[in-house]
């Protein structure tokens, strides 16, 4: 008779890593079919060579760092970086534009910091980031709200030549997001003319509240099975409600409004799904609490004085970079404990020993 | 009181029902029992018997050696077979199993009716008198205590005369009982309940007395409706005793609402300071199965041979309570319980949250072995592959003691153990809350426990000069102890001789005087360095956070500290007797 070894404890929750990630997925289909709904097949073909790169590519690597692939690859860690990073590139990108973003991600930010779990950046972030500023025109042509089937929409076949880059979209096809839009407004215009001039191809602003919209009901789902915490999503879109509240407040003829800020671009899905990775993320509750808001406030800062229309990505970096910081000093108070400690001491000297 | 609480918590399937379905009944006596040195916190005790003598049960056959140690009792009759070194389950369970030095003991068989199938095994006993705790004096009952081998039954297994000993140290004001029984699978304390509740209730007093405790506690977890309910029945028909308040505390089921710290809490509001002990917010804790030992060592003056074990899991047909000899092979409380073999994939001492998988049936029940799981592959199968850390919180959410698992885990990974530190890794009480919600499968606990032991072996090699110079100085006091004691010995002597020493000439009385007025000064001194060393020791070993190497030099503080008052002792009886001797020159020397 040969008994089992194992380390405690012997009795274990039936969750996994795979697990969550799958539910993760799950969570952004909502999303992914809104937006593929609005603008058409090139979102599908986005997600999904985008997912088939992650994998790819994680194997790669894996193989050529001769780790075992099973394990790591059932985590699904690399389907959902494709998946973020996917439905974050504009509809009828080439194929070239998302395997560059897909390299940057997974090779470049997640393994070769170490894979899962070492990545101190979010590694679809990192990509969307790269290419942002390595390939600003392609990256900056949203496609119109053509729909899958309607009349003016791309078919299957079209849309794929898109990507293999067989031919490109035509003007009429593509068209500027609701922030990229607002952002190039001249001085002179006011926003309530602005709006009048109908700047946008018809029902692009439907479009984005809508798959708005639909992230939020992926994200209810993660936080309804508890994959994620309330604390970001809570802290970065309170944070954004209030700075454009207060932007609108104090100049209502040059700002747009919280609602605008919140749905006319990635908030919330950035706020769900982005900013929530817990790898790159603080640890804490408390320290998720301020490292939302500040993912918040950079994001309204970009939008107004920065270059980038829409600033998620740049802003989850950025606070990424302030993670390390932000843990020392949002330790929880340890049980037996008067005050919680704070910041980086080496050693604390043991006064206990005086005492007696 | 205001609703305290603690944080975190998880709430893993129960399974208790699998062993409370049947009555507690006494396990056969076993034929062979292997009793180790080492069944609690401290040194280990040293042997009393040889190879080949016989023992009656309840006879000392290895007594403690140092402040922290308990007695070992023979648990059946029998003939010492061997006195040798044996796999055994460790007396902290968090270890596992360790080799250590055990006494074993052959059964004798009784009224050899040859052909009449198995032969009665004899049960000879050697009781202690029995005592009525209530008009005993303290100093009795924890020589009793001490004399009886108690030791924490719950799992940590420090020794119990120590513990009651707690009032010279701390004053409390509240005993805890700690019924909660948090961990899924054991019911040892549920049964006991059920069955001795009168008792377990009256050890309580027992150790409130000794403890100065105002009032007793009783926390318990909601899910054991039959224990409550014996509880209150002798709560009710209890005799009002004077100030003592005696409360059944219910509280909502929640793992680990039994760890010390998270029950003090519960029950008082009071948190124990970080690497302090429950008596520092002036409660004390004690498990039931303790109280029962401790009285049934008073009342009845029968030390502590036996223990009510939970056998259970479902590789067993019959699982169930039993109360069994301390010593007796698991194999054979298995199979009382139907154990088949075939099924049996994990044996468990312990609970499924914080027990150690063992390798072998053949190890021998120990004073702290609670419960054991004979669990098949489906019921607690293998431990998946361990994944990366994805940061994903669980564990933070799981923590009773508000820590950062996840960062402990990095910096314990890393071996930043200065960082780990600054994260408090010392207040982690094991309780594997968040390995168990996991998404990653790590066994987070074996990582700070590996940190926690680096640390210490750094300390030790830090102090290890120190602790050379602490044995050295014990040498030198045990020299001087035996010196002084020959010396006294001499003069006693030639005092019988009726032949005055020369020295004690009339001028050198006022002499005498002034040294038995300094040796006086030193023996209270002395008395106070034992109290401090005693103190000292009690404090730092109770809590079974530090390594052994600090027990053991503290240990040889303390026997450096009662070498030298008892030579002081010895000095000081030998000047008073030289003092009486030449005033009353004819009269035998007093003893003092
Ligand atoms: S539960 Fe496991 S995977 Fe999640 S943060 Fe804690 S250690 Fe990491
Ligand atoms: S084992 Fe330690 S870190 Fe883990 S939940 Fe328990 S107290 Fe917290």
């Amino acid at each position: 008779m040969s008994l089992m070894h194992a380390s405690s404890p012997q009795a274990r929750a039936a969750t996994s890593t795979g697990q969550v990630m799958r539910w993760v997925l799950l969570a952004t289909l909502p999303g992914i079919a809104t937006q593929a709904w609005f603008f058409g097949w090139g979102t599908l073909i986005n997600v999904l060579s985008a997912a088939g790169a992650g994998v790819a590519l994680e194997a790669l690597v894996l193989r050529l760092r001769s780790r075992p692939l099973g394990l790591t690859l059932r985590d699904n860690s690399a389907l959902v970086s494709g998946v973020l990073l996917g439905v974050s590139l504009p509809p009828f990108a080439p194929w070239w534009l998302i395997l560059v973003g897909m390299v940057a991600a997974i090779v470049v930010a997640k393994q070769l910091f170490g894979g899962l779990g070492h990545n101190p950046f979010n590694p679809a972030m990192v990509g969307y980031a790269l290419l942002l500023i390595a390939f600003p025109v392609p990256m900056t042509q949203w496609a119109a709200p053509h729909g899958l089937f309607g009349p003016d929409a791309s078919s299957l076949g079209e849309s794929l030549g898109y990507f293999l880059g067989l031919a490109s979209p035509a003007d009429a096809m593509t068209g500027a997001t609701p922030l990229d839009a607002f952002k190039h407004k001249p001085q002179a215009v006011l926003a309530s003319e602005f709006w009048a001039g109908e700047p946008l191809p018809p029902g692009t602003l439907n479009a984005w509240h809508s798959a708005a919209l639909a992230w939020l009901a992926g994200g209810a789902l993660l936080l309804f099975k508890r994959i994620i915490s309330w604390h970001i999503p809570l802290s970065m879109l309170g944070a954004m409600v209030l700075i454009a509240t207060l932007m609108m407040a104090s100049d209502p003829s040059h700002h747009a409004g919280p609602l605008f800020h919140l749905l006319g671009g990635a908030a919330i899905f950035g706020a769900f799904f982005i900013a929530t990775d817990p790898v790159s993320a603080a640890t804490s509750r408390k320290g998720k609490l301020y490292y939302g808001a500040g993912i918040g406030v950079l994001v309204m800062v970009i939008r107004s004085l920065g270059t980038y229309p829409d600033a998620v990505a740049f802003a989850v970096l950025l606070m990424n970079f302030a993670v390390p910081f932000i843990d020392y000093y949002t330790q929880p108070r340890t049980y037996g404990h008067s005050r919680p400690n704070r910041g980086i001491k080496v050693k604390r000297i043991d006064d206990d020993e005086g005492a007696q | 009181m205001a609703k305290a609480s603690f944080p975190g918590g998880i709430h893993p399937p129960e399974r208790k029902a699998l062993s409370t379905r049947a009555p507690l009944v006494r396990a056969p006596l076993p034929r062979r029992v292997m009793l180790p040195l080492t069944q609690h916190i401290g040194a280990p005790a040293e042997p009393l018997v040889n190879v080949g003598q016989r023992v009656r049960t309840g006879e000392v056959i290895a007594r403690a050696q140092g402040m922290i140690s308990a007695n070992v009792h023979a648990s059946i009759t029998g003939i010492v077979s061997a006195i040798e070194e044996h796999p055994v389950p460790h007396p902290s369970a968090a270890v596992g199993e360790c080799r250590a030095l055990c006494i074993v003991i052959d059964g004798e068989s009784g009224n050899a009716d040859e052909g009449h199938g198995e032969l009665k095994q004899k049960d000879e006993w050697l009781r202690m008198p029995p005592l009525d705790w209530r008009s005993s004096d303290d100093a009795t009952l924890i020589a009793r205590l001490r004399e009886s081998g108690v030791v924490g039954l719950g799992g940590a297994g420090f020794p119990s005369a120590v513990k009651a000993q707690v009032r010279q140290r701390h004053a409390i004001d509240t005993l805890i009982v700690n019924a909660a029984e948090c961990e899924p699978y054991i019911t040892a304390d549920d049964m006991a309940l059920r069955t001795y509740a009168n008792d377990i209730i009256e050890g309580a007093r027992l150790f409130a007395r000794l403890a100065g405790a105002e009032r007793i506690l009783v926390g318990i977890e909601d899910n054991k409706p039959e224990a409550i309910g014996a509880l209150r029945q002798v709560l009710k028909n209890q005799p009002d005793d004077g100030m003592l308040l005696v409360t059944l505390k219910e509280v909502a089921t929640r793992y680990p609402s039994g760890g010390e710290r998270q029950l003090v809490q519960l029950l008082t509001n009071r948190e124990v300071p970080s690497l302090g002990l429950p008596a520092d917010v002036g409660v004390l804790c004690h498990n039931p199965g303790t109280l029962l030992a401790a009285l049934r060592a008073v009342r009845d003056g029968e030390p502590l041979i036996s223990r009510i074990v939970t056998l259970t899991g479902e590789a067993l047909a019959r699982p169930g309570n039993v109360e069994a000899r301390i010593g007796t092979p698991m194999h054979e409380l298995l199979a009382f319980a139907g154990l088949q073999p075939e099924r049996l994939a994990k044996l468990i001492m312990g609970g499924p949250m914080m027990g150690v998988t063992l390798d072998s049936t053949a190890l021998p029940l120990v004073k702290t072995g609670n419960c054991l799981i004979a669990a098949t592959s489906e019921e607690l199968p293998p431990t998946p592959p361990e994944q990366p850390c994805i940061r994903c919180g669980a564990c933070e959410t799981a923590c009773p003691a508000s820590l950062l698992p996840q960062q402990l885990y990095w910096f314990s990974k890393g071996r930043e153990h200065d960082k780990a530190e600054l994260f408090n890794l010392f207040d982690c009480i094991e309780c594997e809350a968040c390995a168990y919600v996991c998404p990653s499968h790590i066994p987070l606990v074996q990582y700070y426990r590996a940190s926690k032991n680096e640390i210490h072996a750094r300390e030790h090699e830090a102090h290890r000069a120190e602790h050379a110079r602490h044995r050295f100085e014990f040498r030198q006091a045990r020299l001087a102890r035996e010196e002084a004691e020959k010396q006294a010995k001499r003069q006693a002597r030639s005092r019988q001789l009726k032949k005055p020493p020369p020295a004690t000439s009339q001028p050198a009385g006022d002499d005498l005087q002034a040294q038995i007025k300094k040796l006086r000064i030193a023996q209270a001194a002395a008395r106070a360095a034992v109290k401090k060393a005693e103190k000292t020791l009690a404090r730092v070993s109770e809590p079974g956070q530090s390594g052994a190497t600090d027990l053991d030099d503290l240990e040889t503080q303390l026997a450096t500290a009662r070498e030298n008052l008892q030579a002081t002792d010895a000095r000081l009886a030998a000047a008073q007797a030289q003092v009486q001797g030449t005033a009353t020159n004819d009269q035998d020397t007093q003893p003092r």
